[in-house]
């Protein structure tokens, strides 16, 4: 039987549309994973160093200490992304299937998701750190055997909180809370949760507790699966009350104001949608990192620039980069409308810019940190409006990934919504404005890096009419496979 | 209203769709039948542009549909629930088909005020999206849809499948209103020989992407094709 689960599995994965895409793009893909894999065992070996090296205690008993943040983090992002094994589940109900047997599965599956086994890469380095500087190796293993199951017990617990929203925002309150609280040092809650962690380490034998717990919170996630199981219990889909918006004062835009008000409804009623708007708004604070120099090597000129394109473009790499895709459930109907391609294109183009605008107004609070930053700031406003809203819009046309407006699990957790050209195209995005501003920076100086970027940025938006007739051309040939992509659920 | 020039589709290296020749008159209605797999929806993709032939065109009102987009403004359908907005109300909907083509609310309004025994008070004033609407009634949103603007050429694939009994006899008589307009060519496609023969005047059977009938309805049409489906 898991034979058979194990092989719709494989099929499903690699039959995908987004899958089939030219050899170098491949050989691209797997060197990024394998950049990404270099990157954490990096941290993984290097945190132990690096704590010790601040000199703020016991490196074990530091990162013991801020455990507690680590897990609390790692539970909101699966909540918001990691995909729950429901999915494919329907087709089985039918068939003379033991129910228990696809349920193991289904939970079984979650095992060896990316959300898991990407902790691996920092905890089994770290712990073989340990070994290596003189921690006791039973000591150890204990430790490392209880955090696995931690990560489960996560694993397990996001299983079965899945669309609590309330729940969910009830946590991300305390959490906030106690990050907060800590820091302006009213109340620690790692001094109460760290002693749990050390226990670990110190009474080896302590780590069968969290595995029980695991166990428990398998059963727990098992029996709930179980019981709803069926079409109008936890298969059903979630019903919500319409309300309709007319939104009169988009009318006089004409065309463009139809598309407008499409696309508004669009962000506010789906869950996918408005979980990339909040995640563009947050990109805002990323500047953050760079202008208050939390972390050195962001301190060099160049990187103010790369802020810059951050903070403002936030919404555009992440509502933007997936243009055509937000209509891939309705892209027939667009295609075959009354609509002509680059009405809809500059539709698309005005909602990302007019985001950038408002990106760039909120980001003022960056003048705070001296006119440098919020001049990288506006001049990476200018160009993320003159040259990666062309970008962001080429690049749209590969996006063959349709995009399941109504689920938020496939934002990042899906290796199916993984699009290495649109990656590809990410380069001239942030690598370009930066070697404009390196040639002003050494022939001239800090403001003529600037000032170049910032022309730059004009200088695309005098070539529109160009530009989106090029983009046109581009999106009218992939138009047939767009929509044959589309067709794939 | 429409020629077929020696259409072909081909995927990898099977033919699904050949046709020498086809015309299709203004105002004529249109029906198309042919077992699973004949090229009927096929045929309707490539009319819409939404797949590419493979060797020859279709002319739509003097537009090579291939070419360019200019047989938009005068050409709907509906096909399946992909040309629905699933996050729109009903209402929503065609309203933004209506500004699409050109037609205030007023017009969409009084449009849609024709088809309440159709709706049979299941599509209007609902406080649902469109995608928690069952299929018949998201059916009868697209079909309606379709009509908004007053297009000269109305292509519905399947129209009638997963409607009740009794909305399939209240579509057949919209339909039937529909060509007796002049100007309005209807292409229909339907599994079922009944309620074809019923609304359309011309009925094409393709068989394994060839046209194998063409008939005009009369007395007789319901069983010739009854022989021929017989095999």
């Amino acid at each position: 039987m898991l034979k058979y689960f194990i092989g719709l599995q494989w099929k499903s994965f690699f039959r995908s549309a987004s899958f089939k895409t030219e050899i170098w793009f491949k050989i691209l893909m797997a060197l990024g994973a394998l950049y990404f894999i270099a990157v954490f065992l990096g941290m993984g070996v290097g945190a132990y160093f690096i704590i010790e090296k601040m000199d703020i205690g016991d490196p074990l008993r530091v990162v013991n200490r801020f455990m507690v943040y680590y897990l609390a983090f790692d539970l909101v992002f699966r909540y918001m992304l990691q995909k729950m094994p429901v999915t494919n589940i329907k087709p089985l109900l039918y068939l003379p299937i033991d129910k228990t047997k696809v349920v193991n599965f289904s939970l079984g599956k979650t095992v060896i998701s990316f959300f898991n086994l990407s902790h691996a890469f920092f905890f089994i380095p770290f712990s073989i750190v340990l070994l290596t500087q003189g921690y006791s190796p039973i000591q150890v293993i204990g430790w490392h055997l209880a955090f696995m199951a931690l990560i489960y017990c996560n694993n397990f617990l996001n299983v079965m909180v899945n669309n609590k929203n309330s729940v969910f925002y009830v946590f991300v309150v305390l959490f906030l809370f106690a990050g907060a609280s800590q820091y302006y040092q009213w109340f620690d809650i790692t001094l109460y949760t760290q002693p749990i962690f050390d226990f670990f380490y110190d009474i080896p034998w302590t780590a069968t507790i969290p595995w029980l717990v695991l166990v428990g919170l398998y059963y727990g996630a098992f029996t709930y699966f179980k019981k709803h199981m069926y079409l109008d219990g936890g298969l059903a889909k979630k019903q919500t009350e319409a309300k309709m918006e007319n939104m009169e004062w988009l009318d006089r835009f004409g065309n463009l104001g139809t598309f407008l008000k499409n696309d508004i409804k669009l962000i506010k009623r789906n869950k996918r949608s408005r979980t990339a708007v909040l995640m563009g708004f947050f990109f805002i604070f990323y500047g953050l990192l760079f202008f208050t120099s939390a972390i050195e090597v962001y301190d060099g000129p160049f990187w103010k620039i790369f802020a810059g394109i951050f903070v403002t473009g936030g919404f555009m790499f992440s509502f933007g980069q997936y243009v055509p895709s937000w209509d891939s459930s309705y892209y027939p109907l667009m295609m075959s409308q009354n609509i002509k391609y680059r009405e809809y294109l500059s539709s698309k183009w005005y909602l990302v810019i007019i985001a950038t605008i408002i990106s760039t107004i909120l980001a003022t609070f960056y003048l705070y940190f001296g006119w440098e930053a919020y001049a990288a700031v506006l001049v990476g406003g200018i160009y993320n409006i003159g040259i990666n809203s062309y970008l962001v819009l080429w690049g749209g046309a590969y996006v063959k990934t349709p995009i399941e407006l109504t689920s938020n699990k496939k934002a990042f957790g899906d290796k199916q919504a993984f699009n290495a050209k649109t990656l590809l195209l990410t380069l001239p995005k942030l690598v370009l404005p930066i070697i404009i501003y390196a040639v002003g920076h050494f022939l001239i100086g800090p403001v003529a890096g600037y000032i170049f970027v910032a022309v730059f940025g004009l200088l695309g938006f005098i070539f529109k009419e160009r530009v989106f007739t090029m983009i046109e051309g581009i999106y009218k040939k992939e138009k047939y496979k767009t929509l044959l992509a589309y067709k794939q659920k | 209203m429409i020629t077929v020039h020696n259409l072909t589709k081909t995927y990898a290296g099977q033919t699904v769709l050949n046709i020498e020749h086809l015309e299709i008159p203004k105002g004529q209605s249109f029906g198309l039948v042919g077992n699973n797999g004949a090229g009927k929806t096929t045929l309707f993709s490539l009319l819409l542009d939404l797949i590419q032939p493979t060797s020859g065109h279709i002319i739509n009102n003097g537009v090579q549909v291939d070419q360019s987009e200019a047989w938009k403004p005068f050409t709907s359908a509906f096909i399946d629930e992909s040309f629905l907005i699933g996050y729109l109300t009903a209402e929503e909907y065609f309203y933004f088909i209506g500004e699409l083509r050109g037609r205030n609310k007023g017009d969409v309004d009084g449009l849609l005020s024709q088809f309440d025994d159709f709706f049979h008070g299941e599509i209007l004033g609902q406080k649902k999206y469109l995608r928690d609407l069952s299929k018949g009634n998201q059916k009868k949103v697209g079909i309606v849809a379709s009509f908004i603007g007053n297009p000269e050429v109305v292509i519905l694939d399947e129209p009638f499948a997963n409607l009740d009994p009794t909305t399939q006899i209240r579509l057949k008589g919209i339909i039937k209103d529909l060509a007796a307009k002049e100007e309005v060519t209807v292409l229909v496609s339907s599994h079922d020989l009944i309620h074809v023969t019923e609304v359309c005047e011309r009925i094409v059977v393709l068989n394994k992407g060839e046209i194998v009938k063409d008939l005009h309805t009369s007395t007789e049409t319901m069983k010739e094709l009854e022989a021929f489906f017989a095999g």
